[in-house]
C-alpha cells in the first residue's frame, strides 16, 4: 500500500465528494418537493460560477459581496426558472419535463459559453496559497473551505427540514400535496422555493468549485455525477443524497489509486461512478434510502 | 333555539358536481350554523366526502356556491381556505407518515406562524421568544386534550390506527379553524376508541368552540352527538333537521337505513 499516494487520494475524494453530495442534495430537493427530475442541475453551478466570477472580475467586488449578489441572482434564477418555464408544465408527462430541463441544460451551457467564451478562466485568488499541514498532508485552504462550507451547508439543510416553518411545509408537501393545501400550505410557492433553493445552493457548490479549478464549462460535469450519487443514496432522500456524494467521490479517488498502482488502464477516475451506477441499478433500484414506491422514469 | 337564528358559518347553495357523465351532487343545498355539530349521513357513494372536498377546496363545484361566514369561498384557493378558518380530517388516513406527531401538529399550524422559524421547536429551546412561545402553548394544549403526549416524539407512520386519527385531530385543530370537517373520524375504530373520539368532538365543539361538520356512518354516535342531520343519496340532499326528525323520515329510512318497503322485500323469482 502506498500511503503517500491513497491518503491525498481519499481526503480528496471526501472533499471533492461533500461537494457531490451538497449538489445531490439540491437535486433532490426538487425532485421530492416537484417531482421534476432536473437534468440542469449542473448547469446551476456553472451559471453561478460565471455569475460570481463576473461579480469579481469585472465588477471588482470584493469576494464575499460578490458571493452574496451571486446567491441573491440564484434564488431570483431558480424562481423565475420555475414559474416561467417548469410550472406551466404542470400534469404534464414526465418525459416532457425532462426534456425541458435537459433543453434548459443545452440553453444555458451554450448561452454562458456565448457570453463568457468557451475558455477556462481562473478566479482571482480568495486565500492565501501557503499549504497548511493536516493530518501529516499539506493541504491547500481553498480545499478545506470547500470542505467547510460544504458541511455549514448541510448543517443548514438539516436545520431547515426540521425546525423551519418551510422546510416542513416542503417535506408536508413531498408527502402528499392535498393534505398540504388543505394544512394552509401554498403548493406552487412551495414548488418555487425548493427551485430557488436547490439553485442557490448548486451556486454555491459551483463557486467554490470555480474557486479551486477556475470557470469553465467543465462544472456542469457535477450535474453528471449527481446521477450515481443520487441512484445511489435513494432518488428521494436528502441524507442518502450526501451519503452517495461522499461515497461517489471516494470511490472516484479509490478508482484512481487501483487504476494507477495496479490496472494502468486510464480514466478509470471519471468512468468508476457510472459502472457503480450500474451495479446499484441492478442490485438495489431504489438506493440506499429511498422510498420503495417512488416512480421510475 | 339559538343557534338557528344565527347567521350560518357555513352556506351551501345548490351545488352540483359532475365528473364526465358522473353526477356526484346534485343541487345540494345546506346551512351549518356556528356552535352546531352537523352530521352528514348516506349511503356509500351518496356523495358525502364529495360535499365535504367541495368546502374544503379539493374539489370545485360544477355549480352552486358555498358562503362561510358570509364569505364567497367557491373559487378559492385550498390552502386560503385553511387561512380563513376552515380545517378537515381525511377519511384515509393522511398524515406525514414519516414526521413526528409534534412535526405533523407543527405543519398544521403553518398558516400561522408569522416568522419562518420555529428553531428549537417544543422542549429544547431555551430562551424561546413571545410568539414561538405562544404557539408552543397552543400546540400542548391541542396534545394534552386529545391524550398523545407519550407519543409526541414517535413517527406517526409507526402509530397504532386510533392514535394516528388523534394526532390527525390534533393537526385539524392546529389550525384553529372554526369550522372542522370530519371525514368518518370513527371509521374502524372499536367501541372504546368510538366513545374517545366522541367524546374529544363534543369538547372541541363545546370548550374549544369550533363548529363541527362531520360524515359518520355510525348511526348510534351520529344520532347521539349531532344537533342536526342531514342525509345524502345519489347525490341529493334528501332530508335535513334534528336526528329524530330525520330519523322519522320515511325516505330515510328506505334509502339508509335498510328499511325495505313490501315491494322490495319480496323474493325475486
Amino acid at each position: 500500500m502506498d500511503w503517500n499516494l491513497l491518503l491525498p487520494l481519499l481526503l480528496n475524494g471526501l472533499i471533492v465528494g461533500a461537494l457531490y453530495g451538497v449538489v445531490a442534495m439540491s437535486f433532490v430537493l426538487i425532485y421530492k418537493a416537484s417531482q421534476v427530475v432536473n437534468f440542469a442541475q449542473g448547469e446551476f453551478l456553472l451559471v453561478g460560477a460565471w455569475v460570481c466570477w463576473y461579480f469579481l472580475t469585472e465588477w471588482h467586488l470584493p469576494f464575499w459581496a460578490g458571493f452574496l449578489f451571486t446567491m441573491a441572482f440564484m434564488t431570483l434564477f431558480g424562481i423565475i426558472l420555475q414559474v416561467v418555464v417548469l410550472r406551466p408544465l404542470i400534469g404534464e408527462p414526465v418525459i416532457s419535463v425532462i426534456m425541458a430541463t435537459i433543453g434548459l441544460g443545452m440553453f444555458f451551457q451554450a448561452l454562458m459559453k456565448w457570453i463568457f467564451g468557451v475558455f477556462a478562466r481562473p478566479f482571482p485568488p480568495i486565500f492565501a496559497t501557503e499549504r497548511v499541514e493536516l493530518l501529516g498532508l499539506q493541504v491547500q485552504p481553498v480545499y478545506l473551505m470547500s470542505l467547510a462550507i460544504s458541511v455549514v451547508i448541510m448543517a443548514a439543510f438539516a436545520w431547515f427540514f426540521t425546525a423551519s416553518k418551510h422546510g416542513l411545509a416542503m417535506r408536508a408537501t413531498a408527502f402528499d400535496q392535498q393534505v398540504a393545501q388543505s394544512l394552509g400550505i401554498s403548493v406552487p410557492k412551495v414548488f418555487a422555493m425548493s427551485w430557488a433553493i436547490s439553485a442557490l445552493v448548486s451556486s454555491v457548490a459551483g463557486v467554490v468549485v470555480g474557486a479551486v479549478n477556475g470557470v469553465s464549462s467543465a462544472l456542469s460535469f457535477y450535474g453528471i455525477k449527481v446521477f450515481p450519487a443520487v441512484i445511489l443514496g435513494g432518488l428521494d432522500s436528502i441524507v442518502g443524497a450526501v451519503l452517495g456524494g461522499i461515497i461517489v467521490g471516494l470511490l472516484e479517488n479509490l478508482a484512481q489509486y487501483v487504476d494507477a498502482t495496479w490496472l494502468n488502464w486510464g480514466n478509470m477516475y471519471a468512468i468508476a461512478p457510472f459502472y457503480a451506477l450500474i451495479l446499484i441499478l441492478l442490485v438495489k433500484p431504489y438506493g440506499l434510502f429511498g422510498t420503495k414506491n417512488i416512480e421510475r422514469v | 333555539m339559538t343557534l338557528r337564528e344565527a347567521a350560518p358559518i357555513l352556506q351551501a347553495d345548490n351545488i352540483s358536481l359532475r365528473f364526465g357523465g358522473v353526477r356526484a351532487l346534485t343541487e345540494v343545498s345546506l346551512s351549518v350554523h356556528p356552535g352546531e355539530v352537523f352530521s352528514i349521513i348516506g349511503p356509500n357513494g351518496a356523495g358525502k366526502t364529495s360535499f365535504v372536498n367541495c368546502v374544503s377546496g379539493r374539489y370545485s363545484p360544477t355549480s352552486g356556491r358555498i358562503l362561510f361566514e358570509g364569505q364567497d369561498i367557491t373559487r378559492m384557493r385550498t390552502n386560503r381556505r385553511a387561512a380563513v378558518g376552515i380545517g378537515r380530517t381525511f377519511q384515509n388516513l393522511a398524515l406525514f407518515g414519516h414526521m413526528t406527531v409534534l412535526e405533523n401538529i407543527m405543519v398544521g399550524r403553518h398558516h400561522l406562524l408569522k416568522r419562518g422559524f420555529l428553531a428549537g421547536m417544543a422542549y429544547w429551546a431555551g430562551g424561546a421568544e413571545a410568539e414561538e412561545l405562544k404557539h408552543r402553548e397552543e400546540v400542548e394544549r391541542i396534545i394534552d386534550f386529545l391524550e398523545i403526549q407519550h407519543v409526541r416524539k414517535a413517527i406517526a407512520g409507526q402509530l397504532p390506527y386510533g392514535l394516528r386519527k388523534r394526532v390527525e385531530l390534533a393537526r385539524a385543530m392546529a389550525l384553529q379553524p372554526r369550522l372542522i370537517l370530519l371525514d368518518e373520524p370513527m371509521a374502524g375504530m372499536n367501541l372504546e376508541e368510538k366513545e374517545d373520539m366522541a367524546r374529544y368532538i363534543l369538547d372541541l365543539n363545546e370548550e374549544w368552540g369550533m363548529t363541527v361538520l362531520m360524515i359518520e356512518h355510525d348511526m348510534g354516535v351520529v344520532m347521539d352527538i349531532s344537533h342536526r342531520v342531514a342525509v345524502l343519496d345519489f347525490g341529493r340532499c334528501i332530508a335535513t333537521g334534528t336526528p329524530e326528525v330525520v330519523l322519522a323520515n320515511e325516505h330515510v329510512r328506505r334509502a339508509y337505513l335498510g328499511e325495505v318497503d313490501e315491494l322490495a322485500a319480496e323474493p325475486v323469482a
